[in-house]
């Protein structure tokens, strides 16, 4: 049997790589699949504890997960559309114009 | 010993491709690897007797949301992308601080002691769709019906956001 501490091990590397690519990299794309990299990280955990808990309150929660994830990946790809036309860049670090 | 050489593969082949999807500079070239990151998440899912989870897992995510940013990524232009500098200045700071939590996360985790320890299938009648279906719909129900606002929202937000303005 595959112990509980394996699949937990593996979500928290998954979601630490997530977090590396949103702190490192400037194209914006690749920040918002490495927030889609950490939501896949919290729902391996989700459904490792519901399979080891004997309750399918876990997977309740992962269609939650996914339903949020589809919306936010919908409206954030507008947003990037709509700042690549009236900035003409996909960068992180272009979109300083509040800065002072 | 059969199911934890299947994890291994499954666990490799996650890590390795999630690397490739963060530091590969073309951007189509991340997305694949992020398809083949949602297979295995869903083979893992499988290996979790979540059958249904693994079959949203690859309709929704690798079939829906991925293609969404595969089409973004084609209608915009990411030439630039060839010759720009892939990462921020701060990028071994964060490399480094990565490695450091994810070492004493996992070192927090391998010595700690999980009570639930057993490896019984759950107790389910067929394939456990019917019974997510009836906790789904009694138990959760008002999270459910807020989850189906939120794709309204995201629906009509990313029309709005993205359209044109159209000047009388």
């Amino acid at each position: 049997m595959i112990p509980l501490s394996w699949y937990v091990i593996l979500s928290a590397l998954l979601f630490t790589i997530g977090v590396v690519g949103v702190l490192s990299r400037r194209n914006i794309f690749i920040i918002l699949m490495s927030i889609e990299l950490m939501l896949n990280a919290a729902n391996i955990n989700l459904v490792a504890f519901s399979h080891y808990l004997q309750s399918l309150t876990g997977q309740v929660f992962v269609i939650f997960v996914i339903t949020v994830a589809a919306a936010e990946a919908a409206v954030a790809l507008a947003i990037i559309i709509l700042i690549s036309r009236n900035r003409g860049t996909v960068y992180a670090d272009e979109f300083n114009i509040l800065k002072g | 010993m059969m199911n934890k050489l299947i994890f291994i593969y499954f666990a490799v082949v996650i890590l390795t491709s999630a690397i490739l999807t963060i530091t590969r500079r073309n951007l189509v070239h991340s997305i694949m690897f992020m398809l083949l990151l949602f297979f295995h998440i869903a083979g893992l899912f499988v290996l979790l007797n979540a059958e249904f989870l693994a079959a949203v897992q690859l309709i929704v995510y690798a079939g829906a949301i991925l293609i969404l940013y595969l089409f973004v990524v084609m209608l915009l232009n990411v030439d630039r992308e060839r010759s720009a500098v892939r990462a921020n200045r701060f990028w071994p700071w964060m490399v480094g601080f990565g490695i450091v939590i994810a070492g004493e996360v996992v070192l927090l985790i391998a010595r700690g002691m999980f009570p639930a320890e057993t490896d019984q299938p759950m107790q389910l009648a067929g394939t456990g769709v019917k019974e997510l279906g009836i906790i789904l719909y009694q138990k959760y129900l008002v999270p459910f019906e807020i989850a189906s606002v939120i794709l309204l929202v995201g629906l009509v937000g990313a029309v709005m956001l993205a359209k044109k303005d159209v000047k009388e």
